[in-house]
């Protein structure tokens, strides 16, 4: 008897429970649209967090640089290249000098690898993986033999009425010089963490990555892209600092872009060594057991190292900007907040509509307690009918929604992100590039927004439907139990 | 058998009570025709709830059998119409969405009836009016007299003791009325029913065995 009133009812009432429906419908479809949206703009983020920053990194640790006092050079002020006076080779009237450093970028600073140890002793830190960024610049130089050049003595005024001794030697063998600088990025990393840090970002491409055993050896990964201008092959030697090292492999990193991306990827000891950095790093990248820890691990590591600045994923994410931010934005205010007032809007629809219903089924409802029904009976048949179109709104708004996500999906809108990065020099020495310097820049790159449809999009629908007509049902249900059969029977009277 | 004793009813209305019943004592023994007339607000329903289980006295007793509906609570009160009282009322109150057929089955929902023996007994009832081809049809598809004869057997289908008719030809012409009159005195008499009938209908009130005025809240034989 439930379900053949049930059905009666529903097929009977129509436009009640297609405007119920409807309502339920469209509630649960912009839920769906919204979460679903919400989901791809959250995997965007993440997608250029991670070409960014680095794959599984929960946390960086890092150390801001402090402006040089007046008069001191330090690590990260202006960089000279010195000869003295026996430097270089002489050849055919030529002298050449060269001179190679490997030094922390200027945007960067150094501290104690200690640090590693305080923040892998954390609670809640899963892995952690020091790593020293810095820059390989060498200067060449072709200048006039000095011997021609630099006699100490200016020439007479005979000499030069008479024309004097005309200047020669150098490359270009009338005196002149030439100079070229040449910088590319070098990261060093303990090749044994793999999970973490910049090894975990980057993709093998020929050749292998460093392993545990090339600590303290002269062996160099280099990025590919890299390798190619280069023109380096595994196999060939790569002189950093002034000491050839062995290109073991070639990597590609998941962006150009990514701050842990760098021409070349030596052991961190040999690059400590050969910057002169012993027991010095310049990030630590760690992994936190849970996303629900990294504000503790925050916390706990800006309290075991106050002069640190620690960025989490959300700190990273807030440096995402352009549309994807925008679309970030929109989408948790507007689309949250619309979703909930439609959602309440659908719930009240159904809510008044089986009030209504009940209100107008008085006789209805009197009749069946005066010919015996309980009012458990009335109220189950209520909240059963509500459940039911509840259930059909449901329905039909998971498939609006799937359609939803299926059209922006075919669509498929490019948003454009853009993030604050500090990116070290270019390489090669180019135009912009300049001496190891390092600046902060705003890398762009477009994201296709996709959006995925996951089983739990599909259960909080489900869910969201069975509370609409529970509720509306419960309401509905009550104010029919609360009908006296005499009263009801008299109301129509 | 009915025993009612002392029966008064009162209806708050705003700030003033209004006395429906006043002081009724009546016995209506097993298998007794009785029609009950009076004038509109006399409290003809109001007396027709009470012997009905659909409300109780404000003060008094009313009894049916064994049971003193007036003590009763809301569930024993629901068994007992389900079981043993049939009601026919004037507007037929039958469910616009159900079929005839469906409708009289919903009197044997509540006692529990396998679905098989409940369309059996439904189909049987509806033979007993006369509407054995017209189960599948709609309410709104049937005339007047055949929705009050799907009520009828709605009533009867659970085979009560008791069978209550408010006004049950207050809505029909001469000829639908007096076939549906036919036919309940034709139940009452084959069944041994105790069929109570509220009319304002002086034909159909001399039908009956025995006859009330009720006026002013007080109950009063017609000889």
């Amino acid at each position: 008897m439930f379900v053949t009133y049930l059905r009666r009812e529903l097929a009977g009432r129509r436009k009640q429970t297609a405007i119920v429906a409807i309502g339920m419908a469209l509630a649960i479809a912009l839920v769906i649209i919204v979460n679903a949206v919400s989901s791809g703009v959250q995997l965007a983020q993440s997608t250029v967090l991670a070409s960014v920053y680095g794959v599984g990194t929960d946390i960086t640790v890092s150390e801001t640089p402090a402006a040089p006092t007046e008069g001191e050079a330090g690590a990260n002020g202006p960089q000279n290249f010195d000869f003295g006076a026996e430097d270089g080779a002489t050849t055919d009237g030529t002298t050449t000098v060269s001179q190679a450093r490997l030094s922390v970028d200027r945007a960067t600073t150094s501290f104690d690898s200690a640090a590693l140890d305080t923040v892998s002793g954390i609670d809640n830190v899963t892995a952690a993986a020091a790593t020293l960024s810095l820059s390989n610049t060498t200067f060449d130089g072709a200048l006039p033999e000095r011997s021609t050049t630099d006699t100490g003595t200016m020439p007479t005024g005979d000499d030069a009425a008479a024309g004097g001794t005309p200047p020669s030697g150098g490359p270009d063998g009338a005196g002149g010089s030439s100079f070229s600088v040449d910088s590319f990025t070098v990261l060093g990393l303990d090749p044994a963490d793999e999970a973490v840090g910049p090894l975990s970002a980057v993709t093998l491409t020929d050749g292998r990555s460093l392993e545990r055993s090339d600590a303290g050896t002269n062996v160099a990964v280099l990025d590919a892209s890299y390798a190619t201008t280069a023109e380096l092959v595994v196999g060939d030697t790569v002189a950093i600092a002034g000491t050839d090292f062995t290109v073991v492999g070639l990597v590609t990193a998941s962006s150009a872009d990514a701050a842990t991306a760098s021409n070349v990827y030596i052991p961190l000891d040999v690059a400590q060594t050969l910057s002169g950095l012993d027991a010095q790093v310049t990030d630590i990248y760690v992994q936190a057991a849970s996303s629900t820890d990294i504000d503790q691990i925050q916390t706990d590591i800006e309290a075991a190292l106050p002069d640190s600045t620690v960025k989490t994923q959300a700190d990273l994410a807030s440096s995402v900007s352009g549309s994807l931010s925008s679309a970030s934005d929109l989408v948790k205010n507007l689309g949250l907040w619309l979703s909930l007032i439609v959602l309440a809007a659908a719930f009240l629809i159904a809510i008044l509509f089986t009030i209504s219903g009940v209100t107008r089924r008085t006789r209805e409802f009197g009749t069946l307690k005066a010919i015996g029904w309980s009012n458990g009976k009335i109220v189950r048949q209520v909240a059963g009918e509500s459940l039911v179109q509840g259930l059909i709104g449901g329905v039909v708004g998971i498939a609006v929604g799937l359609i939803g996500i299926l059209v922006i999906n075919l669509v498929a809108p490019t948003l454009t992100a853009g993030s604050a990065t500090t990116e070290a020099a270019g390489a090669m020495g180019g135009p912009g590039g300049g001496f190891g310097q390092a600046a902060v820049e705003a890398t762009t790159s477009d994201i296709v927004l996709q959006v995925p449809v996951t089983l739990s999009v599909i259960l909080i629908a489900v869910g969201l439907a069975v509370v609409g007509g529970l509720l509306a049902g419960a309401i509905g249900g009550w104010r029919a139990s609360r009908l006296r059969p005499a009263e009801a029977l008299r109301s129509i009277a | 058998m009915y025993q009612l004793t002392n029966v008064t009813k009162k209806y708050d209305q705003g700030k003033r009570s209004v006395t429906a019943l006043n002081k009724v004592t009546l016995s209506i023994p097993d298998g007794q025709m009785v029609a009950i007339q009076g004038p509109t607000g006399g409290g003809k329903s109001t007396l027709l709830q009470m012997l009905g289980a659909l409300d109780r006295p404000t003060e008094g007793t009313v009894e049916l059998g064994t049971s003193n509906l007036s003590k009763l609570g809301d569930g024993p009160l629901g068994k007992i119409r389900a079981q043993e009282i049939g009601f026919v009322f004037q507007g037929f109150n039958l469910i616009p969405t159900l079929t005839a057929q469906e409708n009289v089955e919903t009197a044997l929902a509540p006692l529990g009836i396998p679905a098989a023996e409940r369309t059996a007994r439904a189909t049987a009832a509806l033979a007993s009016v006369g509407l054995g081809e017209r189960g599948s049809h709609l309410p709104a598809e049937l005339s007047g007299g055949q929705q009050q004869r799907v009520a009828i057997a709605r009533a009867l289908v659970k085979e009560p003791a008791v069978l209550l008719a408010d006004e049950p030809t207050g809505n029909l012409d001469e000829q639908t009325r007096d076939e549906i009159m036919e036919l309940l005195e034709g139940l009452w008499r084959d069944r041994g029913l105790t069929l109570i009938v509220v009319t304002h209908d002086s034909a159909v009130a001399k039908r009956a065995q025995r006859r009330l005025l009720i006026k002013q809240g007080v109950v009063k034989e017609i000889s």
